[in-house]
């Protein structure tokens, strides 16, 4: 019995709303008042929809009506040419709109931001030029006096109250099951930061597939309804830019990428719509389109991710809307993760053995060759330096080996592994993570949270709030777990970056310059940590210009210049030689110190 | 094979070479109003949505101007449409000024929301334009009536319709017109320099705030005076905007977003590809090919096929 309040206590919210709009169905006794209501629900089902993909995955969306509208056109014709009782048709509409979204991501889904919020507008547009181009400017749904309950004809306005009111529940369990699971942490952090979720091993481009398929279906899903309750369809009334705008107004105002954002957006904006039209429709069509783009330049500048954010703000809710954020609860059960392996690290003058090879590696941008068949080793258990003056590619190399920048020539392997030609979250899986050079951080996560999508992404995340723990405190960050990334140090950031990295117990980490900018205090504690990681057994791959420092990391430098490999051996004599000098100081001075 | 002849075929050819010519023509206006949407975005990285919604307004600023001074017969209909295109620039430019000032210049840092707090702000604006301008105008059709929208040159089989042609020699004059103001003013080299690094720019004494309300101004006006040249041979409603938001970015797009003889070229070109499908595909679908034409742009060369890649995704 206990599961059973449990349960109802989880979902406390979602029964709240059911029972509010259950209530209303009884109350309300116009038929006005009723499809109101009924409406009203649907569009709330529509912006949950749009809300899946734009919200939680920051996807901005400028045609959901195409999942409405093809959801409400299949509906209408499947009963109208097959005879086809809406009961089956719902569901067939359903899967329509998931095919639909499942075949729009997979050809829009490889642009982003503005490029993705327009493309996704040409599809409903052009549909609405073809669907009148096939004569189906107004289609009706038709009667069936002999089988009213079978066609969902129903005498009692009530009725599509009720049935609305279900797909909303189905729709609301599924938003809050997203919210709740890893696919949902994948979404967050694929808006907060992509780039650092593909270095992390996060198959973005799945995720976001899966997101516009779930979001299709029951974007076709609400539209189906609605055809069954509105009885006549027409192209600009399902596929119009206004279904569209809705799904996003709605959203926006009441919430981004939460599930109670279109709830409030649709509670409060419908009904005001509606009455507005109602009202004064005839005297001044286009109010309801008036007050609507009033209210969103509104939000944009008073609440820019809706009120329910803004509401949480003011009454000083500043912890993260996460579960996978919090540390608080499990702070305790994971006292003191950081126990030093003995014997995990191979001393790198013994073993000599390479573990990652680069060999013949090519790369150039129009006229400039970033890298010039770079050819070197870094061996098991070492940490290798990577200097040279500015612009000599060391980054390039690294986004080389990552996967963000496909080579021209040339081959990489780890442990014998191949790994050009591969993607970024692919090259992430085989064991090689990555810390960038301004730090990439998810900043609406905390420290905790930011280390866990990486023990989460990483190869064994049976145990992640361990690894999270053992990971943060191999940095040192343990008390400051609870604050968010957007409000860390620099500092704490580029620990962080470290941690999260170190949480998928990588075999190589690439360390793109993470002492940058940082003060001597600061340096320290971050050598420290790079020191205990190596320690740990993990092989490091560094490009560092702070040389004292990189002269107590490292064990070998490897010296670029324009792209090539000038030099590479035991840090001090490197430094010593004729062509790293004139390298970073110029020929002349470098001749000079040679005659002295 | 045998049941093509060579009449339809040269039939055909003749229905293609007067698409083209067509095409130019309406080319020239669509690349004026890409020629304003890719002043802005090249400036201040906006996207704005309500773009094609301010062409709408030109379009009824056209219409009430001419009307006020009693129609063509004001000054003859080429002065006279000449006039209308400037009224609208003028009025509706400076309604672009106001609206930058009030609105848009609050959302412009990435701290106040970045590009998807300004893609938001511009979708309002255009509801509220849409939807206003149905409260004030009505929904009835409208067309600046012009004689020479009925008048041709002809020559050999092709026609020349000669409103489409002052169109699109007005359109010219004025792109030509703010090419030379961006390359000769002190404000448009100025506009040039925040476009290029709005930091560098301040360090060197622009005022780019002002430089940018200047430039939105500027870039509205443009699209506005596109808008009313279209109104001599289109009748305009206030949502005819989202019929052109597409083709106007597919214009953009296409000519390399930030480069303004990019847009230009690209507004021809669309122009071109809109009229040529005609002779293939049905009336109805004419429409459908910019969308189609859109997805197959970005998808394929983002980077634009005159301009420089302008945008990493």
């Amino acid at each position: 019995m206990r599961d059973y309040g449990n349960f109802l206590k989880s979902n406390s919210g979602i029964f709240a709303v059911l029972a509010a709009g259950l209530v209303l169905a009884f109350v309300l006794g116009s038929a006005f008042h009723l499809n109101l209501l009924t409406i009203a629900i649907l569009w709330m089902v529509l912006s949950l929809s749009w809300n899946l993909v734009s919200g939680y995955a920051a996807l901005v969306s400028f045609g959901h009506a195409v999942f409405f509208g093809l959801g409400a056109y299949a509906i209408v014709l499947l009963q109208l040419k097959f005879q086809l009782s809406p009961w089956l048709g719902l569901p067939l509409a359903t899967l329509l709109g998931a095919g639909a979204g499942m075949l729009i991501g997979v050809i829009t889904l490889r642009l982003s931001g503005v490029y993705f919020a327009l493309a996704m507008l040409c599809y409903p547009m052009a549909l609405i030029y073809l669907f009148e181009y096939l004569g189906l400017q107004e289609v009706t749904v038709p009667m069936h006096r002999e089988e009213p309950l079978w066609f969902m004809q129903f005498q009692d306005q009530r009725s599509y109250a009720f049935l609305a009111l279900g797909l909303l529940g189905l729709a609301l369990v599924l938003c809050k099951a997203v919210e709740q699971s890893r696919f949902g942490l994948w979404l967050r952090a694929i808006k907060q930061n992509e780039p650092a979720a593909l270095a992390l091993g996060v198959r973005c481009f799945r995720w976001k597939l899966l997101a516009l398929t779930l979001s299709g279906g029951l974007g076709a899903a609400a539209g189906a309804l609605y055809a069954e309750v509105v009885l006549v369809v027409t192209p600009t009334s399902v596929f119009g830019m206004v279904v569209s705008a809705q799904a996003l107004v709605l959203t926006l105002f009441g919430g981004l990428g939460t599930m109670w954002g279109p709830v409030i957006g649709a509670v409060l904006l419908v009904p005001l719509a509606e009455l507005l039209k109602h009202e004064l429709g005839a005297e001044l069509p286009g109010i309801n389109g008036v007050i609507f783009g009033a209210i969103v330049v509104a939000t944009v500048l008073l609440a820019p991710r809706g009120i329910f954010w803004r509401v949480r703000e003011a009454l000083g809710w500043k912890t993260a809307n996460d579960p996978f954020s919090k540390p608080g609860d499990s702070a305790t059960a994971y006292a003191s993760q950081w126990v030093p392996e003995q014997g995990a690290r191979t001393d790198p003058a013994e073993s000599n053995v390479p573990l990652l090879r680069v060999e013949g590696l090519k790369r150039s941008f129009g006229g400039v060759t970033a890298a010039d068949n770079v050819s070197f080793e870094v061996r098991q258990g070492e940490i290798l330096g990577v200097i040279g003056p500015n612009g000599a590619g060391k980054t390039t190399l690294m986004n080389l080996i990552n996967g963000y920048i496909a080579a021209d020539a040339g081959s990489v392997s780890l442990d014998g592994q191949g790994l050009l030609g591969k993607s970024v979250h692919e090259v992430a899986r085989s064991g090689i993570g990555r810390t960038f050079q301004v730090a990439r951080v998810f900043p609406d996560m905390t420290l905790f949270g930011n280390v866990a999508v990486g023990a989460l992404a990483g190869p064994s995340s049976g145990d992640w709030r361990a690894a999270t723990w053992r990971a943060l405190d191999l940095v040192g960050l343990r008390s400051r777990a609870d604050v968010l990334g957007g409000q860390a140090t620099a500092r704490d950031l580029r620990l962080m970056e470290l941690a999260r990295a170190a949480s998928q117990r990588p075999k190589l980490i690439l360390v793109d310059e993470c002492l940058a900018g940082l003060s001597s205090d600061d340096v320290e504690e971050m050598v420290a940590a790079l020191l205990r990681l190596r320690d740990a057994g993990t092989t490091i791959m560094i490009i560092e210009h702070t040389m004292h420092a990189m002269l107590r990391l490292a064990d070998r430098f490897l010296v670029l210049d324009h792209g090539c490999v000038i030099a590479e051996g035991e840090p001090r004599s490197v430094m010593q030689l004729p062509q790293v000098l004139e390298a970073y100081l110029g020929r002349r001075f470098a001749e000079g110190l040679a005659h002295a | 094979m045998t049941g093509i002849s060579w009449d339809e075929v040269s039939f055909t050819l003749e229905l293609l070479a007067q698409a083209i010519v067509s095409g130019i023509l309406i080319g020239g206006v669509y690349a004026l109003m890409s020629v304003g949407l890719g002043l802005i975005f090249g400036l201040m990285r906006v996207i704005n949505f309500a773009q094609p919604d301010f062409m709408m307004l030109g379009m009824y600023a056209a219409f009430f101007a001419i009307a006020a001074v009693g129609g063509m017969a004001f000054a003859g209909p080429v002065v006279t449409t000449l006039l209308g295109a400037l009224v609208a620039a003028a009025v509706v430019g400076l309604l672009g000024w106001g609206v930058h000032r009030a609105l848009l210049s609050h959302v412009l840092s990435e701290k106040q929301g970045g590009q998807d707090a300004q893609v938001m702000m511009t979708l309002g604006i255009s509801l509220l334009l849409q939807n206003g301008g149905r409260m004030v105008f009505g929904a009835d059709p409208l067309t600046i009536r012009t004689p020479l929208s009925s008048q041709a040159w002809s020559w050999d089989f092709l026609l020349i319709n000669q409103g489409k042609a002052m169109a699109f020699a007005v359109a010219i004059v004025l792109t030509i017109g703010l090419q030379l103001f961006m390359s000769r003013t002190l404000t448009g080299k100025s506009m040039r320099a925040a476009a290029d690094n709005p930091e560098a720019a301040v360090y060197m004494g622009v005022n780019v705030g002002r430089v940018h309300r200047i430039g939105f101004g500027l870039g509205i006006a443009m699209t506005a005076a596109a808008g009313a040249l279209i109104a001599t041979s289109t009748p305009f409603q206030p949502y005819i905007g989202l019929d052109f938001l597409i083709l106007m970015y597919a214009s953009v797009v296409l000519g390399g977003l930030g480069s303004i003889t990019g847009a230009f070229w690209g507004g021809m070109t669309i122009g071109l590809l809109q009229q040529v499908s005609t002779v293939f595909l049905p009336i109805q679908l004419q429409n459908m090919v910019v969308f189609v034409a859109f997805l197959l742009i970005v998808l394929v060369r983002p980077q634009g096929l005159f301009g420089r890649v302008s945008e990493r995704i």
